[in-house]
C-alpha cells in the first residue's frame, strides 16, 4: 500500500516534471514565434493591413468633412490643409534626432526647415485670410 | 510610453478633423485654426520627447523655417496667394523626399530594418512617398513659375508628348520595383531624379486657364506624400492627415473641373487655351457699344438692383477696394448691392472670396454661381469688371465654343450689362464673348481701376 502510494506519488511528479518542460518549451516556441512575427509579420502585413485601414476611413472623413466647406472658404481651407499636410514634420524630426552627425540627420534637419516653413506660413496666412472676413455691419 | 505617444497622435489627428471642421463657415474657422495649431504642437512636442535626443540642431531648424514662413505669410499679397500656396506644396513634396531619403539611408531609427535589409512593404511604401514628393515638388515649382509669370502661362507642347510620359511613368514603375528587389542606392537617385522630371512634364502642357485645378491637384498629391511616408513610418498620424488633406485636394479639383465643365483627365493632358479659336460664331461686323464713366454711372444710380461680377482682372488691376468704395456710394443712394462669383473667377478655389473680403467686403453680400444665377433677371444693372469667360453666353448656346457646357454667370438678363474691359480682345482662354455686342451691353473701355474711380467721381 505505501509502497504503491510512494510509487504514484513519483510518477506523478514525473508527469508533472515533463508537464512543466513541455509547458516551458511551448513558450519558449511562443517566445519565439512573436518575435518572428514582430521582426517580420507584424512590421509588414499586420501594420500595413491596420495602416490601410486608418487610411481609407480616414480618406471617407475627410470626404465628409471637406464637402461641408462653404466655397467662400476654398482658399483658407488650401492654406490649412497645406499647414497640417507639414506633420511630415514628424518624420524629420525623428531623422534629426540622434546625437551623433549622419547624412541622415541632416536630411532631417533640412526636411524640419522646410517643414517649419509651412507650418507657420501656412497656419499665419489662413488666419490673415479668415480675419478679413466681415458681415455686414 | 509607446501607448503614449499613441493617444497624443490620436487627439493631434482629431483637431486637424475639427481644423476642418470649422471652415463650414466664417466664424468658426477662427476657432478651428487653433485646433489645427493645436494639433501641429502635440504632434511636434510629443515626437520630440519620443525620439529625439538631441534637440538644438532641431530647435534650431524649427527657428529658421518659422522665422521664413512668419515672415513670408505676412508679407504677401492676397492677389498672389495661389503661388504662394503651390510654392508651399513645393517644400511639402520635398521635405517627403528628404525624409524617405533619411529613412532609406538610417532605416534603423525608424525600425524598419537595417541599412541594406529594409522590410519590403516598407521598401515600397517609401519609394512611393518618395516618387509622389518629388512630383510633388517639380511640379509645384512650375506651377508657381507660370502663376508668378516666370514660366510662360501658355501650354508647352511637343509631338509625342503624352507617349513619352506614359513611357516615363512605366519607367518609373520599373525603378520602384528594381529599388525593392536590389536596395540600390543608385537606382534610388535614379527614382527621385526621374520622378522630379516627370513633375515638371505632366505640369508644362497646362494652360494658365486651368491652374485652378493645378493647384488643387498638387494640394492633393502633397496629402498622398505625407500619406506614403505615414505607412513607411508605421504612423497613423501622418496617414490620417494625409488622407484628409489628399481628400480635400481631390474634392477641391473636381469643383474646379465641374465649374470649367473639363473633365479631369482633359485638364491633366493639358494644352488647353493653345488655339485662339473664336468659336463658331462670325462676330466680325457687329458693333458693340461703347460707354462712358457718366453713362454707368446713371444708370447705376438710378437702378433698384446691382450685381457686380468680379473676375481676376479686377484683382490684377487692384480695383477691389474702389469697387467696394463704388458698391458704398451706390448703397447710400437706396441700391441693393450684391456680388456674383464664379468658382473659377481668382486663379484658386475661393480666391475671389478672399480678395473682396480684404478690400472689406462683407461676406454676407457675396454670393455663388448657383445661388444667385436666377436673380441676374431681377437686377437692373450687371457690373462685370475684370470678368470674361465666366459670363460668356456662349458656353449654353453655341455648341462649337471650346467652353461649351461649361456653367457661366447668367449677366446678360440683367436689363443693362456694363462690362469693363481694357479692349474688345479675347478672355484669358483666347475665346470670343458674343455679350460684347448685345443691345443691353454697354462696353466700358479702360483699365479696372481707373474705369470704376471715374464712375465714383461722376457719382458726385
Amino acid at each position: 500500500m505505501n509502497e504503491e502510494n510512494k510509487n504514484l506519488t513519483e510518477n506523478a511528479a514525473d508527469l508533472a516534471n515533463q508537464a512543466k518542460e513541455l509547458a516551458d518549451q511551448a513558450a519558449s516556441i511562443a517566445v519565439q514565434a512573436s518575435e518572428a512575427v514582430a521582426a517580420s509579420g507584424a512590421h509588414d502585413s499586420s501594420f500595413f493591413l491596420f495602416g490601410l485601414t486608418v487610411f481609407v476611413l480616414a480618406c471617407f472623413v475627410g470626404y465628409y468633412v471637406v464637402w461641408r466647406v462653404t466655397p467662400a472658404l476654398h482658399s483658407p481651407l488650401m492654406g490649412i490643409t497645406n499647414a497640417i499636410s507639414s506633420v511630415i514634420i514628424v518624420g524629420a524630426l525623428i531623422a534629426a534626432g540622434p546625437i551623433e552627425m549622419s547624412f541622415s540627420k541632416i536630411m532631417g534637419f533640412l526636411a524640419v526647415i522646410l517643414a517649419s516653413i509651412n507650418i507657420f506660413g501656412g497656419f499665419i496666412v489662413t488666419q490673415r485670410m479668415l480675419h478679413m472676413f466681415k458681415k455686414k455691419s | 510610453m509607446e501607448t503614449i505617444s499613441t493617444l497624443a497622435y490620436l487627439v493631434s489627428a482629431i483637431c486637424f478633423i475639427m481644423a476642418l471642421r470649422g471652415l463650414s463657415g466664417p466664424e468658426t474657422a477662427r476657432k478651428g485654426v487653433v485646433f489645427g495649431i493645436g494639433g501641429m504642437a502635440i504632434a511636434i512636442v510629443t515626437t520630440l520627447f519620443l525620439a529625439a535626443h538631441s534637440w538644438i540642431l532641431i530647435l534650431l531648424g524649427i527657428l529658421i523655417g518659422g522665422s521664413i514662413g512668419t515672415f513670408i505669410a505676412k508679407k504677401i499679397e492676397m492677389t498672389a496667394l495661389p503661388q504662394l500656396v503651390a510654392a508651399f506644396h513645393s517644400l511639402v513634396g520635398l521635405a517627403a523626399v528628404f525624409v524617405a531619403t533619411a529613412s532609406f539611408f538610417n532605416p534603423e531609427a525608424y525600425h524598419i530594418g537595417t541599412a541594406g535589409d529594409i522590410h519590403t512593404s516598407s521598401l515600397i511604401e517609401m519609394s512611393l512617398g518618395l516618387a509622389i514628393g518629388a512630383i510633388t515638388f517639380t511640379g509645384s515649382v512650375i506651377a508657381w513659375g507660370k502663376l508668378q509669370g516666370v514660366v510662360t502661362g501658355k501650354p508647352i507642347t511637343f509631338p509625342m508628348q503624352h507617349m513619352l510620359n506614359a513611357g516615363l511613368g512605366i519607367l518609373l514603375v520599373t525603378l520602384i520595383i528594381l529599388l525593392c528587389m536590389t536596395e540600390s542606392a543608385t537606382i534610388f537617385w535614379a527614382l527621385v531624379a526621374l520622378a522630379a522630371l516627370l513633375g515638371v512634364l505632366m505640369i508644362i502642357p497646362i494652360g494658365g486657364a486651368d491652374m485652378p485645378v493645378i493647384v488643387s491637384m498638387l494640394n492633393s498629391y502633397s496629402g498622398w506624400a505625407a500619406a506614403g511616408i505615414g505607412f513607411t513610418l508605421q504612423n497613423n498620424l501622418l496617414i490620417i492627415t494625409g488622407a484628409l488633406v489628399g481628400a480635400s485636394g481631390a474634392i477641391l479639383s473636381y469643383i474646379m473641373c465641374k465649374a470649367m465643365n473639363r473633365s479631369f483627365i482633359s485638364v491633366i493632358l493639358g494644352g488647353f487655351g493653345a488655339e485662339q479659336s473664336s468659336g463658331g460664331q462670325d462676330m466680325g461686323d457687329r458693333q458693340a457699344k461703347i460707354g462712358s464713366a457718366e453713362d454707368a454711372a446713371f444708370i447705376m444710380k438710378n437702378a433698384s438692383k446691382v450685381i457686380i461680377v468680379p473676375g481676376y482682372g479686377m484683382a490684377v488691376a487692384q480695383a477691389q477696394h474702389v469697387v467696394r468704395e463704388l458698391a458704398d456710394k451706390l448703397k447710400e443712394e437706396g441700391v441693393e448691392v450684391a456680388y456674383a462669383i464664379h468658382p473659377v473667377a481668382g486663379r484658386m478655389p475661393g480666391h475671389m472670396n478672399v480678395l473682396l473680403a480684404e478690400a472689406n467686403v462683407p461676406y454676407d453680400e457675396v454670393f455663388e454661381l448657383e445661388d444667385i444665377n436666377r436673380d441676374f433677371a431681377q437686377a437692373d444693372v450687371a457690373y462685370v469688371i475684370g470678368a470674361n469667360d465666366i459670363t460668356n453666353p456662349a458656353a449654353k448656346n453655341d455648341s462649337s465654343s471650346p467652353i461649351y457646357g461649361m456653367p457661366v454667370l447668367d449677366v446678360e438678363k440683367a436689363k443693362t450689362v456694363l462690362f469693363v474691359k481694357r479692349s474688345l480682345g479675347s478672355g484669358y482662354a483666347g475665346i470670343d464673348n458674343p455679350l460684347f455686342y448685345q443691345d443691353n451691353t454697354y462696353m466700358l473701355l479702360d483699365d479696372a481701376k481707373k474705369m470704376t474711380e471715374n464712375i465714383v467721381k461722376a457719382m458726385e
